[in-house]
């Protein structure tokens, strides 16, 4: 059967520069893992405030009462960071986290831009703007 | 407890899901949520909350070591990707409406899948399947490094697998986890990717679509400080250790331990979900 024969051997009708990918995904990558690094860094140093100072009350999770606006928003989340609050800190490193897959598909928008791959383009704009809307419309701006 | 006994407990068990969830490729994050309700007696949308962020964390912080292995396809992943990300925000808009015992449930049964599949015989991809037109006209087909030079594949069947994982994106924001299970079903079965290609495309998805519902957990107070930080640090350092140490050898055995916890614990999570207990 000729079909079967033929992907193997056949060039792609798009082919992907390896080359340009790859140095493209290796930066991505190492973007993510510097994002996950510096918010780790936040939350640990967060976690050292937070427990020196509540170590000794009680752990009690059982009941939800949900988070109080200062850990629910950038605005509240920035105010207690201010005021040098151990888990203030630690939602801070928390928001970095979440922005940094959010920074890594920005990223991408430029890295298809390069590539002249359009189809690509709008695709990571419309994931884009999936997450801004998320992350931004779920009422944490404010 | 005090709060300095429940970090450093939930740390440690946090670290050992994170390195046991690394070494299986099974994720922690699946077992974090019955391990803290059922266990710790946290609410589970606090756990859910806690969960979610340790998934970004993980599949962020190994991206960079999976990149230069050179399995991945961006263009499968951001493809994919506006059905992860659709699928989470709705997820997440259902979260804060079912009541936690139906969370329970569903959780139950996701885990119960989870078990059957970790078990169940992979099935070969086929070496030379015929160019999708749709896969083509959409630039997925790719190549990846194999012991005779570099493979080329032709991804199948895009439909089926772009509905897939809008589901896996749903369950993911709607329970806190990266969902591998129904993304390996996805990308595996439906749109016969190599595995190699599959687990290293699916990890760096995983994050993005955590990070599309976590805003809204985050802003209806699901993410609480005090229970974040050991779960987020305690897996990242776990599933960061796992990927550095390969024991290839035991990793048949260990599979089978851990696919029988999240077996017992899909099990605990349907007791608890119908008797309400959650």
């Amino acid at each position: 059967m000729p079909a079967a024969q033929a992907p193997a051997r056949q060039p792609h009708p798009f082919t992907p520069q390896p080359w340009r990918d790859r140095r493209i995904e290796i930066i991505l990558g190492n973007l993510l893992r510097i994002g996950v690094l510096v918010s780790a860094a936040v939350v640990l140093l967060g976690a050292s405030i937070y427990l020196s100072r509540h170590a000794h009350e009680r752990a009690d999770y059982h009941i939800f009462r949900g988070e109080p606006s200062e850990y629910r928003t950038i605005r509240g989340v920035i105010q207690s960071v201010v005021s040098g609050r151990g888990q203030g800190i630690i939602q801070l490193g928390l928001l970095l986290l979440i922005a940094t897959p959010i920074a890594r598909v920005a990223f991408s928008v430029a890295g298809f831009a390069i590539e002249r791959d359009r189809l690509y383009v709008a695709f990571t704009l419309l994931v884009l703007a999936i997450l801004l809307y998320s992350f931004l419309g779920s009422g944490i701006g404010l | 407890m005090n709060v300095l006994e429940f970090t450093a407990v939930v740390a440690i068990v946090s670290f050992v899901a994170g390195l046991l969830g690394s070494l299986t490729g099974l994720g922690g994050g699946v077992v974090l949520v019955p391990l803290l309700t059922i266990f710790f007696h946290v609410d589970i949308r606090y756990a859910i909350g806690a969960s979610l962020v340790s998934v970004i964390a993980t599949s962020s912080g190994a991206a960079a070591s999976y990149v230069k292995e050179g399995f991945s396809n961006i263009r499968i992943g951001m493809f994919l990707e506006i059905a992860t990300t659709f699928g989470a925000l709705l997820g997440a808009f259902l979260a804060t409406r079912i009541p936690t015992s139906a969370l329970a449930i569903i959780f139950g049964a996701v885990l119960l899948y989870s078990a059957y599949v970790s078990r169940k015989p992979r099935t070969l991809a086929e070496r030379s399947l015929p160019p999708d037109p749709l896969a083509t006209r959409l630039r997925l087909n790719g190549s990846f490094p194999d012991l005779e030079g570099r493979r080329t594949y032709n991804v199948q069947r895009v439909p089926t697998g772009f509905s897939l994982m809008f589901g896996a994106g749903a369950l993911s924001g709607l329970l806190g986890i990266g969902s591998g299970a129904v993304k390996v079903l996805a990308m595996d079965q439906a749109m016969r990717i190599p595995f190699k290609v599959s687990t290293t495309t699916s990890n760096f998805m995983i994050g993005v679509t955590a990070a599309a519902s976590a805003g809204v957990y985050l802003s209806r107070g699901y993410v609480d400080p005090g229970l974040s930080m050991p779960v987020m640090l305690g897996v990242l350092a776990g599933s960061l250790l796992g990927s550095r140490i390969l024991v290839k050898a035991e990793t048949k055995s260990l599979r089978l331990v851990f696919s029988l916890v999240i077996l017992v614990l899909g099990l605990q999570m349907l007791y608890n979900g119908f008797w309400g207990k959650i």
